[in-house]
């Protein structure tokens, strides 16, 4: 699936619900559905800091195609992580940097697009489209 | 004592958010503001404005008259000697820097006791002051209840601390600590002593004079009065001996390229113009504070968090940071395998507000072994039907997210 397809069916998912307690239990499902990252990765280096939770992220590029993993002390916030990862998962470096990302706006999680919101969705968005920059140079040295 | 006739002054806690009633349970971070705080900042902008202390004209004499007697207000309440030992400052947090630079000029070498339980506020502008001057900065321990372990604070006393600065009231944990003997042990020492009083100023009766501090610290937000106001008590022997931390207008008495005579006291300390408006509200916030009756607010508080504990203890897995026997205000937890900031999240659409995470003290986590709490913190406009709405709330989150 493309990364608009896979949007359009995380919209389509979210709007199902009405309730505001049935899309965090859906995200609190998706947390625990994260694909988890390598344990010798769970370390500073990888780690997004904020204020209020933990989380690391992790990516690899196979065939062309980037690969996220990743996990946090929030489940929550790994559920946020998790939303971000199946969109762009498996996708090129250079549709993951082009995507349209105004699928954020309208699943109802808007109070987690607040810049100054630590380890906000903006911060874990940011740090997997410097993965997808250095993945796409990397390609083009080689 | 009518709460509800109280909440009248509050209109913000009149609101709904998410579509719920706001049940307002951070004033630990900061208090709402009554009515009469906010016309009294709004009329000074509206009638009153002028510079003060330089005008001869009426404005300005007025604006003047009026700040002093803000000051004189403060000093009263808190039972300072004299009017000059109040500096007005923007809170807390600059009164401790304030005291920081002055005495690492004052003293060489420098070394510092503090807490284990202190926040930023009251660790961060010792450990920077003392790094520059080789110094140390001690910390006295506490046990596993969050009380301070007064023995080993008598022995870093023997290590010769020139400063000791100890929270009144933990903003994490809610122990009062025994200042009054811990200011007793310090001047024992030869220490100067400093109490950060953020959170005890709207809670607890202040007597400086009774407790004999050399410093008194505290922040106008947190006791109904507007933001970006608060203050300094000094005794005067050592607000004359400390140099000033800011220098310009207002703290000068006569100046030429070669020097400067500097002011008297208070204003040696209040360089520039001050916030006149917001020590006109603080003023008001303390005759708010005065018109209630302080014993039956402190037992109305003692009530809310005591019914707190006792819904979230049904919870299971629920754990207690900070169980000491003296406490005030705030109850501060965790529940086992879930996150504060998750909990806090979904009770947040409860319409409940908390606090989450480490609280700008992040070594009294670290001595805990946690990532952050979850803290509900009461001021007087809170409800016994506000606790149960918590207490449902986060039964409630435990569920989902377990």
């Amino acid at each position: 699936m493309t990364i608009k397809e896979i949007q359009n069916q995380i919209i389509e998912d979210f709007s199902m619900f009405d309730d505001w307690m049935d899309r965090y239990a859906m995200l609190i499902e998706m947390g625990k559905e994260c694909p988890l990252i390598d344990e010798q990765y769970r370390n500073d280096q990888y780690l997004i800091n904020g204020c209020q939770s933990r989380v690391w992220l992790h990516a690899e590029l196979k065939d062309g195609k980037v690969y996220y993993t990743a996990d946090s002390d929030a489940v929550i916030t790994k559920g946020i992580i998790n939303l971000l990862i199946k969109v762009f998962s498996g996708q090129t470096p250079e549709d993951i940097l082009s995507a349209d990302l105004s699928f954020l706006d309208e699943i109802g999680l808007k109070e987690h697009l607040s810049p100054t919101r630590s380890n906000g969705l903006l911060s874990m968005l940011k740090q997997m489209m410097l993965y997808a920059e250095a993945f796409r140079e990397l390609k083009t040295e080689n | 004592m009518d709460i509800n006739e109280i909440r009248k002054q509050f209109p913000v806690l009149d609101q709904q958010v998410y579509g719920k009633p706001l049940v307002y349970l951070d004033n630990a971070a900061t208090t709402q503001k009554p009515l009469c705080v906010i016309d009294r900042e709004r009329d000074y902008y509206l009638h009153e404005n002028c510079n003060i202390h330089r005008g001869v004209h009426y404005l300005s004499q007025m604006a003047t008259e009026t700040y002093e007697h803000a000051r004189q207000t403060v000093a009263r309440f808190i039972n300072a000697k004299e009017a000059h030992e109040i500096v007005f400052t923007r809170g807390t947090t600059e009164s401790l820097n304030l005291l920081a630079t002055s005495f690492s000029v004052l003293c060489s070498p420098f070394s510092v006791l503090i807490t284990a339980m202190e926040h930023h506020s009251n660790l961060v502008p010792w450990q920077q002051m003392v790094q520059r001057q080789a110094g140390k900065l001690l910390v006295a321990p506490m046990d596993d209840n969050g009380v301070l372990d007064l023995q080993a604070y008598e022995e870093l006393l023997k290590q010769g601390p020139q400063i000791v600065a100890m929270a009144h009231v933990s903003n994490t944990l809610a122990t009062i600590n025994p200042i009054k003997e811990m200011i007793r042990l310090a001047h024992q020492y030869g220490a100067v002593t400093v109490v950060d009083g953020a959170q005890s100023m709207a809670h607890l009766p202040i007597d400086v004079q009774d407790l004999d501090c050399d410093f008194f610290v505290f922040s106008g937000h947190k006791m109904y009065a507007p933001m970006g106001i608060g203050g300094l008590y000094g005794k005067t022997e050592w607000l004359e001996k400390m140099p000033p931390y800011q220098f310009g207008g207002e703290m000068v008495d006569t100046v030429s390229f070669e020097k400067t005579a500097f002011n008297k006291l208070p204003f040696k300390f209040e360089a520039g113009t001050p916030n006149v408006g917001a020590a006109l509200g603080l003023e008001t916030a303390i005759h708010f504070i005065e018109s209630l009756d302080r014993r039956e607010v402190a037992e109305h508080e003692d009530a809310l968090v005591s019914a707190t504990i006792e819904g979230l203890s049904r919870i299971e897995g629920m754990r207690f940071i900070g169980q000491a026997p003296e406490r005030s205000g705030l109850v501060s937890f965790i529940i086992e395998g879930i996150h504060p900031y998750d909990l806090g999240t979904i009770i947040d659409k409860m319409g409940v507000a908390v606090r989450t995470g480490h609280h700008c003290a992040e070594p009294v986590m670290t001595r805990f072994g946690i990532p952050g709490t979850v803290r509900a913190s009461f001021a007087v406009y809170n409800t016994l039907e506000e606790v149960e709405v918590l207490v449902k709330a986060v039964e409630r989150a435990a569920n989902m997210l377990r």
